[in-house]
């Protein structure tokens, strides 16, 4: 590692064991590592104090929750309400190439046999792609990561945009020539593509993640059978769980790698909150608070259909302030700049696959017609969420964020469905409140 | 007209607690936090009270046990709320020091987690929302159309009145939230068990609705009655009183 970067690194691997056993030499390099370290109060090897960092970086996280709130609101908001009113997306026609056992004629144990069938070669796709994907990562092959990368998003914006536009005309019955189709989608498509693999305003980059998530989610909604959707869930959760988690979990490995080499994880599959790639922040606004530049990861999966890639890896330094964006904006620098000007990336980041995952759990269950059910879901996966990023305050460490939510999000879609949708039925139609 | 009558029933039911959610809740993380959290704690209490109408099969029909059982849950998980929030508060309040804003904005935090009142006030409005939409969220969606209400001889009343009542349970259970907490602090648990009894009584009275014709009259008077009361009961523990309207109206 060059001597720059040394620098540079020691915020990122401050951990608590970092705060408990920081000493007087390690102060200089601390505070001349980011302009924005030294504005805080040094690090004290006192007890108490440290007691008190840990307490601060655990409840430092509020906006940061906060801010994944939104977004994920917004896309489960767009999956549901596509679903809800384009009946069409519910009707499952055909198979995906992935799931090619088909549920129907089949009840009870057979059924859940081949969803389950179903789910495994999903998932040992995914598996395959997310280790194929580390593989050209750990090998520095950039061009293809970025060549698949940018084929991936270039089919979400244009074809499965295409497809949502269809089927969106098709349920309001409104007639469209192709020429009017084709000016809509490249006018939709190509400022989506420069957000995410160039730049663009922070916020349009945002929102081309989300749509970008949640067109995926819906073709999931629209292809995936039924029970298998389900069991793809809570199997997919668990192998997000090993990824992150494991020794030699791929996408541990990725953050690692990722980390060592001092780079921000590939554009187009991650959303963060704040500008966090490709461009850097020449940050000279002081940043606010939060001596410890904790570098929390959050995350992270392939997920390959039509070779789309829903990695997800976040980045949680738990500080960041809306006002810093603002002025970042006027103040881009390129990542190719010296290493002293890139600031370290700062802000949440969640992977938009928990995006498509979250997006479809709510989605199916809106789609059997129980708003109690879907709204019961959608609690549950934010309290999931937040969860998962208390956790990520205390372990400052990549966590996979799937995993509590789903569980959360899977309980309450059986129980709801089945428990406490008749009892909510029967006292709605008898005006009874509790 | 099914459109108006979604509209109108959805604002009438949630109008004044959604305008209460963007003024009050919404521009502040740790109030959405606290909001969560606390729909979510509503969202249990509502599971174990399904549950055991569900277990208990020979009661289905008798939504009466379900009732008593789900305000005894929801009240506990009321108190259990409780008991966690005064458990993080102290976290919570070193998250505000330490929060994003200048050392103006922490100290109006700061004041929001040592107001009691107002914390009470986001978490009752959590419980009285969510347990509004799920009264009121499929009966919404069934109001768009298509179909004729009463066709079969109910009443044609039957969004207006359950938009009513849902507005007026939003309302009540964010009171006796303040109520409640409030009561808590200062240990008199007399008021919680008033509390309970208001939520019970409220409750039973809508089972009046489950009668054929609904003596709408019967279920809708005394529910707004003890909107009023527990209304005044809570401005009055939060500090409110008559001179206090005066001077803030100017006179």
């Amino acid at each position: 590692m060059e001597e720059p970067r040394t620098n540079q690194q020691l915020p990122p691997n401050v951990n608590i064991q970092d705060y408990i056993n920081v000493d007087v030499p390690q102060e200089p390099a601390q505070q001349n590592g980011t302009q924005n370290n030294s504005r805080n109060e040094p690090f004290s090897s006192d007890q108490e104090e440290v007691d008190e960092r840990i307490d601060l970086a655990l409840f430092k996280g509020a906006t940061n929750i906060i801010r994944l709130f939104v977004p994920v609101t917004l896309c489960m908001i767009i999956v549901v309400a596509t679903v809800t009113s384009a009946t069409n997306y519910t009707q499952s026609s055909g198979t995906f190439f992935y799931t090619p056992l088909s549920e129907k004629s089949s009840t009870g144990a057979a059924r859940f046999g081949i969803s389950l069938a179903n789910t495994l070669i999903f998932l040992s796709v995914v598996i395959v792609m997310t280790v194929v994907l580390i593989l050209l990562y750990k090998f520095s092959c950039y061009k293809i990561i970025h060549g698949w990368l940018i084929v991936s998003s270039l089919l979400l914006l244009f074809l499965f945009a295409l497809i949502y536009w269809g089927q969106v005309l098709e349920r309001y019955n409104v007639p469209m020539d192709y020429l009017t189709t084709a000016l809509v989608i490249w006018n939709f498509g190509v400022p989506g593509m420069a957000c995410i693999h160039w730049k663009g305003p922070l916020r349009l980059q945002q929102l081309y993640h989300i749509i970008i998530s949640s067109l995926m989610a819906l073709v999931f909604i629209k292809y995936l059978p039924d029970w298998t959707t389900w069991v793809l869930l809570a199997l997919i959760s668990v192998w997000d769980l090993v990824a992150v988690l494991c020794p030699f979990g791929p996408l541990k490995i990725l953050v690692e790698t990722a980390h060592e080499r001092n780079e921000q994880i590939m554009p187009g599959l991650i959303y963060s909150s704040t500008m966090a790639w490709i461009v850097n922040a020449a940050d000279d606004v002081p940043a606010a608070q939060g001596g410890n530049t904790e570098t929390h990861r959050l995350e992270g999966r392939t997920n390959p259909n039509f070779g789309v890639d829903s990695n997800q890896t976040a980045d949680v330094p738990a500080q960041n302030n809306q006002g810093d964006n603002a002025n970042n904006n006027s103040q881009l620098a390129m990542r190719s700049l010296s290493s002293e000007s890139v600031e370290e990336e700062r802000g949440v980041k969640l992977g938009l696959g928990d995006f498509i995952f979250y997006s479809l759990l709510v989605g199916k269950a809106s789609s059997y017609g129980d708003w109690n059910t879907t709204l019961a879901c959608f609690i549950a996966i934010l309290i999931g969420l937040s969860l998962t990023l208390f956790l990520l305050a205390i372990f400052k460490r990549a966590l996979p964020a799937l995993p509590i939510s789903i569980f959360f999000g899977l309980i309450f879609y059986f129980a709801t469905s089945q428990i406490v949708k008749p009892f909510m039925t029967r006292t709605a139609a008898h005006q009874v409140f509790i | 007209m099914t459109i108006k009558e979604f509209f109108g029933c959805a604002f009438l039911a949630f109008g004044p607690a959604v305008s209460l959610f963007i003024f009050v809740v919404g521009r502040e993380p740790i109030r959405v936090i606290l909001f969560i959290a606390s729909s979510f704690f509503w969202l249990i209490a509502l599971l174990i009270s399904s549950l055991l109408w569900f277990a208990v099969v020979p009661l289905r029909e008798k939504l009466a046990f379900g009732l008593v059982f789900s305000v005894l849950f929801q009240e506990a998980s009321r108190l259990a709320y409780y008991k966690l929030v005064q458990k993080a508060e102290n976290g919570l309040q070193k998250m505000m020091q330490d929060g994003q804003a200048g050392a103006d904005e922490d100290s109006k935090q700061i004041k929001f987690i040592k107001n009691h009142h107002l914390m009470a006030l986001v978490c009752g409005l959590a419980f009285g929302m969510t347990s509004g939409a799920f009264a009121l969220v499929n009966i919404l969606s069934a109001s768009v159309g298509p179909g004729t209400v009463g066709i079969h001889g109910d009443s044609d009343h039957f969004f207006i009145t359950s938009s009513l009542l849902t507005f007026a349970f939003v309302m009540l259970n964010t009171f006796w939230q303040v109520i409640s907490y409030a009561a808590l602090d200062k240990k008199s648990y007399w008021q919680v068990g008033v509390v309970v009894i208001f939520h019970l009584l409220a409750s039973c009275l809508t089972l009046l609705n489950n009668r054929d014709p609904p003596i709408y009259a019967a279920t809708i008077t005394p529910a707004y009655v003890l909107l009023i009361i527990s209304g005044i009961w809570a401005f009055v523990v939060a500090g409110g009183s008559l001179s206090g309207i005066k001077a803030f109206c100017g006179f």
